[in-house]
């Protein structure tokens, strides 16, 4: 095997790829990046048995043929190598790798023993890779990240016809977001339990390209398992057993009290009264007509009030959050009015943006969130 | 306060008085908590277990404890405790440091001498013995020193029904003679070490010096255990304790081997623990499950969540969640489910709230299937009645009365009121449906002064300790 590839493109692809070798290896061979060059095409493959990865770039090949390396250090070697072509060679059992002047030999690993990696499921629609990446993001950061309960954190990912729905819980909070994609079967039903992190990531990598295509197994190959593709690069998943509890009755529908506050500056504020918030402590919101009052601090400890503008449709009410998750979804409505809707003090309030102060507030995305209930 | 638990049963029966009374756990592993100045001729005391209190003393009186009146009994003592000063340390439901020094009597003790301070502050223990004895018919004893320490030994010293004063300049005197058990933090280790180091009484210890003692028992221990024998402590008297956690926990009669009970006792346990939670106002993040298996080895689990909480359902997955990774195959005696990192807010839980208010909701509507016993569940009680031996009960022709013992169909009750004289004894059939458990009686008819800080319900009388610094 020989062939020449450019150095930005193979340290890019390296290193994504890379990131999906596991940390502690079940086998010596997992912790090997496979690569493969055939039809002008160089691809490098990873696996943990959980997740595959596999990226293709374009190269010059001059001998075509299959090697197995260790992943760390090629990913090491690649991120330090000058800005030249760079040349692989096999050599019997050794690899080397030519860039410039400076010239490494690599041990190959058995790529006999390496293992298949699992079939892509059946392609079953595309959707832009940005808008992938926003909804999954927005999501995400509901999840749990306790494992002691390993179905809070996943996404779950709900296809029905050309709606994807993505949600994800905690246990404190509950962000869902709807978006429209392009099925390939315009009935198509299915649903899925990702793990968020590996999501999180995958959404990311894949924005490169303009689409980004799902791939849900029904039964037969790659049960389950999800599959995306996206600008070269396409990785699977495996998914998490069990399904997220039944939410939508969750989310209330009548409201006693709705404000809409403009969220730059309660974003301010949320962040300038928590700072005497030590260690998640609540912070208490109090809405009167025309303002918001935020407090954080005990009599006994350092305490912070500030006023910010609020409209209020409703009754006067008080509650308490926890700032960090009352910042979170802050930060994922992603709009320049935020509208908070409540019940009552402990019940969960509803979190959702407003491209104005008077326009009707966005849908796609929802943000429920518990609030902290004080003593006495 | 005096053999506090066992006073009390003395004060409210009046047929014990004068007679052994045991109180604690009567089952196969029950533990003596208090034995009256009686039964402790026998040899008998506090910790030992309930079997063995039976062989030394066979004829005493055997009760289950009674915390609802204990706990009466220690607010009327505490209130008073208040009234002499703000400064008040609760150690125990019968024992309490106050601090003389501080509040209204400080004010008067404040320019005199210190003979005039010590004959003030032995009135003041004299008339507050007096007015424990008032109150609850009780006897309390009273240390009256100048540190913390001092005033415990010399309130374990005056027992029972004692006052000992421990005047400044006397404390090496006072202390010198005592063995180094009396000190806090010398256990049978330590003990033993030092007596291998040819040391057994304080004036031992006061005399190795410091330099030697922390050769022999390390920096923390051997520092304060010399300050300690040479009679200075000069901690302070605080009002209140920050609680650290809320535990509960049960010893079973026989081990439980069966994994489903054992699930069921851990949820059980759980309830009662947020119960406790609830009423103390508090919430928190760390779940701590203990067990004990049969050889007696001892392990906790925790967890901690990311928010503190105060729901049932939330400790009880938890607490199951950490039951799973404990092997129980061999039997398990002890459970225990606790709650740390204690909290005064709550942050709600999505699930835990709707579970709560869609069963709530069921309930409303009348779906009055019942709910199918939960797996692991003992078997239900027998269906006759059980009467605890202590219990207070009443029969509309009788009186109030005590349960003295029941089996074969029949319980005996006793039929007497604290305030008067020993009552007769009859048998009844358990089933009896005149007799009815009751409310414990007050053993006194003292109720608080008015405007009195924290006054205690009106209806009942107690003991306490109290050692007073």
């Amino acid at each position: 095997m020989k062939f020449r590839v450019e150095r930005d493109v193979l340290a890019d692809a390296v290193a994504w790829a890379a990131r999906s070798l596991p940390a502690r290896p079940p086998a010596p061979v997992l912790a090997g990046l496979l690569l493969k060059a055939e039809d002008s095409q160089l691809s490098l493959s990873a696996f943990d048995y959980e997740v595959s990865a596999r990226v293709s770039v374009d190269a010059e090949i001059e001998d075509e043929g299959t090697v197995l390396v260790s992943g760390r250090l090629l990913a090491d070697i690649c991120r330090a190598l000058p800005n030249r072509p760079v040349e692989f060679a096999t050599d019997g059992v050794r690899v080397s790798v030519a860039c410039g002047s400076s010239r490494f030999t690599l041990h190959t690993l058995p790529v006999e023993e390496y293992p298949a990696l699992p079939q892509m499921p059946t392609a079953s629609g595309t959707v832009p890779g940005e808008v992938f990446a926003a909804a999954v993001s927005q999501v995400a950061i509901a999840a749990g990240r306790d494992d002691t309960l390993p179905v809070l954190t996943g996404v779950r990912i709900e296809i029905e016809g050309d709606t994807v729905t993505l949600a994800a819980t905690d246990r404190y909070r509950f962000a869902v977001r709807e978006f429209l994609w392009k099925p390939e079967t315009a009935d198509i039903s299915a649903v899925a339990l990702v793990p968020a992190k590996t999501l999180l990531d995958t959404a990311k990598a894949l924005t490169g390209g303009e689409t980004v295509s799902l791939a849900l197994s029904g039964s037969g190959a790659g049960e389950g398992l999800i599959g995306f593709e996206g600008a070269g690069r396409r990785t699977t998943t495996r998914l998490l057993e069990g399904d997220l509890p039944k939410y939508r009755t969750l989310f209330p529908t009548e409201f006693a009290s709705v404000a809409v506050i403009e969220t730059g500056p309660f974003v301010e504020a949320v962040k300038r009264v928590a700072l005497v918030a030590e260690r998640n402590t609540p912070i208490r919101l109090s809405f009167t007509s025309g303002v918001l009052t935020l407090e954080a601090g005990s009599s006994d400890d350092a305490q912070a009030v500030e006023r910010v503008d609020a409209t209020l449709d409703g009754d006067d009410i008080s509650t308490a959050f926890n700032p960090t998750f009352l910042l979170d979804g802050l930060k994922e409505i992603d709009s320049p009015f935020a509208q908070l809707s409540f019940t009552t003090a402990t019940k969960p309030a509803l979190l959702n943006g407003r491209p104005a102060a008077d326009a009707e507030a966005v849908e796609a995305y929802k943000y429920l969130i518990m609030p902290v209930r004080l003593a006495g | 306060m005096d053999a506090f638990f066992a006073a009390v049963e003395q004060a409210s029966k009046p047929s014990l008085r004068g007679k052994p009374v045991i109180v604690g756990g009567l089952g196969p592993r029950g533990v003596v908590s208090t034995a009256s100045y009686e039964a402790r001729v026998h040899g008998v005391h506090s910790a030992m277990a309930m079997a063995h209190a039976r062989r030394l003393c066979p004829n005493a009186a055997y009760l289950y404890p009674r915390f609802t009146l204990y706990r009466q009994v220690s607010d009327i003592v505490m209130t008073l405790l208040h009234e002499l000063s703000p400064l008040v340390e609760p150690l125990s439901l019968d024992e309490a440091f106050v601090d003389l020094a501080a509040g209204d009597s400080g004010r008067r003790l404040a320019g005199l001498g210190h003979r005039e301070v010590t004959a003030a502050a032995r009135g003041t223990a004299e008339a507050l013995r007096a007015r424990i004895a008032e109150a609850t018919g009780l006897t309390a004893s009273v240390g009256l020193a100048g540190s913390k320490l001092l005033a415990k030994i010399g309130s374990e010293a005056a027992k029972p029904d004692g006052l000992v004063v421990i005047e400044p300049g006397t404390e090496r005197d006072f202390l010198g003679p005592r063995s180094v058990r009396t000190l806090w933090g010398v256990g049978p280790a330590t003990a033993e070490h030092l007596r291998r180091a040819g040391i057994t009484t304080i004036a031992e210890v006061a005399e190795t010096g410091e330099a030697e003692l922390v050769r022999l028992l390390g920096k923390a221990h051997g520092a304060s255990l010399h300050a300690m024998a040479t009679g200075r402590d000069d901690r302070p008297v605080v009002a209140e304790r920050d609680v650290k956690s809320i535990s509960v926990e049960d010893t079973f009669d026989t081990d439980l081997t069966d994994r489903a009970r054992v699930r069921f006792e851990v949820a059980r346990l759980a309830d009662r623990c947020v119960r406790r939670l609830r009423e103390a106002g508090r919430s928190g993040r760390t779940v701590v499950l203990k067990v004990r298996h049969y050889d007696f080895t001892t392990l906790t689990r925790s967890e901690t969540l990311r928010a503190p909480t105060d729901d049932p359902g939330v400790v009880k997955e938890t607490a199951a969640r950490l039951l799973e990774s404990v092997v129980t195959t061999g039997g398990v005696r002890l459970l225990g489910v606790g709650v740390a990192g204690l909290a005064d807010f709550t942050q709600e839980d999505l699930f835990a709230q709707f579970a709560e208010e869609t069963a709530a909701r069921e309930e409303a509507a009348g779906d009055g299937t019942a709910a199918a016993p939960e797996p692991g569940a003992p078997p239900p009680e027998p269906a006759e009645r059980r009467w605890r031996p202590g219990q207070d009960v009443s029969h509309p022709e009788y009186g109030p009365g005590w349960v003295q013992g029941s089996g074969l169909g029949r319980v005996t009750v006793r039929f007497e009121v604290p305030t008067g004289r020993p009552g007769r004894v009859l048998t009844l059939a358990i089933e009896d449906p005149a007799l009815q458990p009751a409310e414990p009686l007050p053993l006194t008819s003292w109720t608080p002064p008015p405007g009195s800080p924290e006054a205690g319900p009106p209806e009942a009388g107690r003991d306490g300790d109290a050692g007073a610094a």
